[in-house]
């Protein structure tokens, strides 16, 4: 039996049918779970996937962050079920203190999409083991609120904790401090970031590489470990 | 029924890029004279009932969690037509 990776769709999700195919192509179940549904059918691990839930109304990741199925994954998640939030999942995980910081309005204010180049900073986490500490990886990023801030103690504590997952490279595309693209919080089950791995798991779509595909493994490894 | 006033702002040290759009488009539109332009959301509540202490405690509690995002940004709660903001409130906790 392998392991299974909850995917949750909320109103206005867009990427739970890739981040599915995703963890399909990884060699793991995906499990679609559904916003209003607190049962989160005895997955191992989930993936809050990108879009714009509710709208993006209030705040983005405001008004899901309150629905019923997070409450079942915040209980989880602080209880060690390992959590990934990619892009618009990374904001909802900022909005229930999951991960600390917030997520703003890009600097330029403009939408981008394009490919971008990112160092993971530890593979110390549930989502990255199966990259190495230093690794430059180019996976696609697409967001309009994709600017990462915190205070300065937040800041300097995430990196004296080495808590600072991913960094762009190259060119900081939103005026996120410290090039920050993802985090991770102190257990290192809950991870967030900007960025989509999920688009990029197979040579024949998107950047023509892999490079997300380690996200999926990292975890399906962990779990089969586990066992 | 009785009118509440929350405003959200940005805390000072966060920047402001829809601020600043707005600033700079200003002298273009002939608005001289406007050094700094901060944007925020303002809700308008409209209360059932008395606004006591404990219906102000709690719409403080739901500006905390939910209409305002604390490490972000700062919000004043305001009766409409009090003369002074509910300052006890506010600075509540």
């Amino acid at each position: 039996m392998t392991a299974r990776i909850g995917v949750v769709t909320f109103p206005g999700t867009l990427d739970d049918r890739d981040t599915q195919r995703a963890v399909r192509v990884a060699g793991a179940e995906a499990v679609p779970l559904w916003h209003r549904d607190k049962d989160l059918k005895q997955v191992d691990a989930v993936v809050l996937p990108g879009g714009f839930s509710y709208g993006d109304y209030l705040r983005a990741g405001a008004i899901s962050r309150f629905s019923p199925v997070m409450e079942s994954v915040i209980e989880q998640a602080k209880a060690g079920m390992p959590v990934l939030g990619i892009c618009n999942g990374f904001q909802v995980l900022t909005e229930t203190h999951l991960l600390p910081g917030a997520m703003l309005r890009n600097n330029h204010l403009h939408f981008i999409c394009r490919d971008q180049k990112l160092r993971v900073e530890t593979n110390s986490t549930a989502w990255t083991a199966d990259y190495e500490t230093g690794q430059e990886i180019s996976i696609p990023l697409k967001n309009i609120d994709g600017r990462y801030v915190a205070d300065e103690r937040t800041l300097d504590m995430l990196e004296a904790e080495g808590r600072v997952a991913f960094r762009y490279l190259d060119v900081n595309p939103n005026g996120s401090l410290r090039d920050i693209a993802g985090i991770t919080n102190e257990a290192g089950n809950v991870v967030g970031l900007m960025p989509h791995p999920e688009h990029a798991v197979e040579p024949l779509i998107g950047t023509g590489r892999t490079d997300g595909l380690g996200f999926f493994t990292s975890i399906l490894k962990k779990l089969v470990d586990a066992r | 029924m009785a009118r509440v006033v929350v405003d959200v702002m940005l805390k000072p040290e966060i920047l402001d890029p829809q601020g600043q759009a707005v600033q700079r488009a200003l002298p273009r539109l002939g608005f001289q004279g406007i050094s700094d332009v901060r944007q925020g959301k303002r809700f308008e509540l409209e209360v059932d009932g008395p606004v006591d202490e404990a219906a102000l405690a709690r719409i403080h509690e739901m500006a905390e969690t939910f209409l305002a995002n604390t490490v972000i940004e700062d919000f004043v709660v305001k009766v409409e037509g009090a003369e002074e903001p509910a300052a006890s409130v506010a600075e509540a906790k």
